[in-house]
This record gives structure tokens, sequence and C-alpha cells, in this order.
């Protein structure tokens, strides 16, 4: 929930060619159970379109899964089209990422990086951060 | 960017052609209470989308994907500037236990031209009965003010007498499958009754030509007893191959001769207007029941003593003696 006791709205997909949207779909079972509204985008979504998505959608947050090693390239691109587009929305990254590489993520403006084994609960309190630290993203 | 600003302002912007006004303007649409009233406020006299069409039936038989199809087929060219020409308004349903949602509409409806030429927005019902969210009349308002010309509103997957479509639409199309049942089915109650179109889709599937038949004859016995003397027009009974795009323009040019006989016969203004009454009724009925329910949660241990009729009658003459 939001300030106004509404639900926090959140976007999850996974960029370019990766196949593993496994993860993706138990995130999103849990901020369903946590009372977010997820828009499910899924597979195969360029940065365009996820941009144009969070647009129409009006989301407070964008969590994008990664499992194909390209978070280095397409997670600073995330960051990078969202400012592009005058948006300010904290984009998330969960999947597979070595930890050595969590502090470029987050230098390059990731709002933060959820590997293997966080705990669902952690899931849900970052999104609420995100959430909450970006107030312009949601009414 | 207008961050939460006034609606005039975020209207302004939609009009050009902004995504993130017109979606927070959406949000807002959603969020009800005084924002959402002063938001509507703001849409007084502009116009609404010159076509409203609905699309209804039963979870999986393929909406999303339909809706996606018809929308990319309607949008054709994009405006040089300004807001694009079709917006879709997906309803999905919101637990009842925690409120959340998964809007998983939107990922049957990719791969279908530029994103650009149509707006998507995904809506959560947010508890309110009938198969739509509380907030779409509004968030049609809003489409329409700010120059979208057709919007296509995708229903929760309901089943038969989820309905609340008929008070938004002006043109209803309940989607079946083949296979979705046999003629008694098709005599039943509500769907069906209220469709302008029926379109079975998935018709590549075994049964679709059953599903034809038995619906054809069902508006064969219809048109001798449900349909008055001036009911002019018989819901055509199209198929479609959604996933391929089979049909799709048949089912839009069906839907498009339906408006034109709305307009030819008088009845899109009517309809209309009895919508905006229907609207009238049910947000009257929201502020009397919350009154009651304040009344109710307030009643003192005497209300023990009375029956609950006898209890109830008092809280009426109560609420009734409060308002102004």
């Amino acid at each position: 929930m939001t300030p106004d006791g509404l639900p926090i709205r959140i976007l999850l997909a996974k960029l370019g060619f990766d196949g593993h949207d496994r993860g993706l779909k138990v995130i999103a079972r849990s901020l369903r159970d946590a009372g977010c509204e997820v828009v499910y985008l899924g597979l195969r979504q360029t940065t365009e379109s996820v941009v144009i998505a969070a647009e129409q959608e009006d989301v407070a947050v964008i969590g994008i899964s990664m499992h194909n090693a390209g978070h280095l390239t397409l997670g600073p691109m995330m960051v990078q089209a969202v400012a592009d587009a005058g948006l300010d929305i904290p984009v998330i990254i969960g999947g597979i990422v070595p930890a050595a590489d969590v502090p470029t993520l987050k230098s390059a403006g990731i709002f933060d990086v959820l590997g293997p084994g966080t705990p669902l609960e952690t899931v849900v309190a970052t999104v609420h951060a995100a959430a909450a630290a970006h107030p312009g993203s949601s009414v | 960017m207008s961050e939460g600003g006034a609606p005039d302002a975020l209207l302004a912007e939609a009009t050009d052609g902004s995504r993130r006004a017109l979606g927070r303007l959406i949000t807002i649409a959603e969020s009800g209470g005084p924002s959402a009233d002063a938001l509507d406020r703001a849409m007084v006299g502009r116009p609404g989308p010159g076509w409203i069409v609905g699309i209804v039936g039963a979870p999986g038989v393929g909406k999303s994907t339909l809706t996606g199809r018809l929308a990319a087929g309607a949008a054709g060219g994009r405006p040089a500037e300004g807001a694009p020409r079709v917006a879709v308004i997906a309803v999905d349903p919101s637990s009842p236990l925690t409120g959340g949602a998964i809007l998983g509409d939107r990922i049957r409806m990719q791969g279908l031209g530029d994103p650009r030429d149509v707006f998507v927005r995904s809506m959560a019902h947010r508890g309110a009965a009938g198969g739509l969210a509380g907030a779409v009349p509004i968030a049609v308002r809003v489409l329409g003010a700010v120059g979208v010309e057709v919007v296509i509103v995708e229903t929760v997957g309901v089943g038969q007498i989820e309905l609340e479509i008929i008070h938004v639409a002006d043109t209803v199309i309940a989607a079946l499958s083949a296979g979705w049942g046999d003629a008694i089915q098709a005599s039943k109650a509500g769907l069906l009754e209220v469709a302008d179109l029926l379109v079975v889709n998935k018709a590549d599937r075994h049964g679709a030509a059953d599903a034809v038949r038995d619906l054809e004859q069902m508006l064969d016995a219809g048109t001798a007893t449900a349909l008055g003397p001036d009911e002019t027009w018989r819901p055509p009974v199209l198929t479609t191959v959604a996933t391929a795009g089979t049909g799709v323009a048949e089912l839009w040019t069906a839907a498009t001769a339906h408006r034109a006989w709305l307009i030819a016969t008088d009845r899109l203004a009517r309809r209309r207007d009895d919508r905006r009454r229907h609207e009238i009724g049910r947000r009257a009925i929201d502020i009397l029941a919350r009154e009651v329910d304040q009344r109710v949660a307030a009643l003192g241990p005497t209300a023990a003593a009375a029956t609950p009729e006898e209890a109830a009658r008092r809280v009426v003459r109560q609420v009734r003696a409060g308002g102004d």
C-alpha cells in the first residue's frame, strides 16, 4: 500500500533473449499476495517497451529479472531509458547477478539487486522502499 | 512534468500526446476520492470517446488476444501528434483477501504493431461488482477528453451475470470458444442476452461449428420472444482464431455495422443517457451505503432488542433525517 492506502503498482519484465521466467512468476505471485498490483509483461521485452508500458500503466516500480549475464549492459540501459523518458521510477534487478557486479549496478542507478535465495519478505520490503524513495512515481 | 498536478495541466499534456500524463490521469481516476472528483469536474463539457466497445466472456476464451488484435486493426495509422486513436482498458480481478492483483492481459497484446498506436491500461477491479473496475466510467471519460476515438474495454473473465459492461459500452462483443456449452447453455439468461455480437474464438478447434449452430438457434428462438417489436438488430455470430488474426477484420466490420445501426436508429444517444443515469444511481447508492455503514457501526446495545428489520428501518430514518 502507498501512504494513500492505494495498492503499489509494479511492472515485471524480462529483457531480450532470456527465457527463464519461473522466478519472475513466483515474485509476481508474492507481490500480489502482498497487496501489489503487478503488471506482468513477461518475456522478450526491450527497454523501450518497458518504458512505454511503465508510462501507460503509471507504475511506481520496475522490476527486471535477469538470468543471461546481460545485467551489466541491460541494467544501466534500462535506467537510462527510464531517465530519458523523464520518468522517476526506481528499477530493481532480480535474478543471477554476481556479488561483485552489484556495486557497479547500484552506481549506475539500479535501486537494488535481489539475488537467489532472497526471502520473499525482503523482496516485498524492497519494493515498498523503492516506491517510498521515489514518491513522484506514485500519486 | 507536473507530477500529480492539476487535472487541467495533465489533460492538456495528455491531449498533446504524453503517455505519462494520460497514465497519471487514469491513476487519479482509479484512486477515487476528492482528486478523482476534481478530475471528473474538469472533464464536464469535454467530449467522450466516439465509440466504446466492450469485450466479455469466460476466462480463457481469448479475450485479451482478441482485444489486442481488434485494437491494432482499429488503430490504423497513428495521428502525427496528440493522443492515440485507440485505447484499451483491460480489467483483471483483485484478490479479495489481499487486494493485490496480477494484471496479465497485456502480455497477450504484444507484437501487434507499434505500441504507440494504442494506449493500453491494465486495471484491477478492486472489489467492484459486475466484472468491471469502478473507475472504468471515469477512465473512459478521461480517454475521450484527451482525444481517444475508440475505447475497447476488456472485462474480467466473467461468466453469466457479471455484466456491468452494458452500462459502459456502446457495443458489446461476447466471446466464446468452441466447446463452451450446448443449446440449453445458450438459452440461459445473462451474457448472451446483452451481446450485440457473438464471436466463437479458437474456431480452428473441434466443436466450433456446433457452437455457431447452437448460438444461431438460440437467436432464432429469441427473435420471437425477447426482442421487442422495435428491435431490428440480430446479433451476428462470427468466428475467429485470434492468435492467428483470422476473422478479426470481419469481426471489426460487423461491430462497425452495429455502431452505424445505433446511430441510424438514434440509440447511441439514448444508451449513453441511460448509462449516465445508471452511474448517477450507482454513485448515490454508494454514498448512502457509506452513511448506512457508519450508523450501523454506531448502533448501541439497544439494537439487540429490535428485530434486524426494525433496527434497519431506524437506521434509514436516521440517514434520511441527517441528509441535506
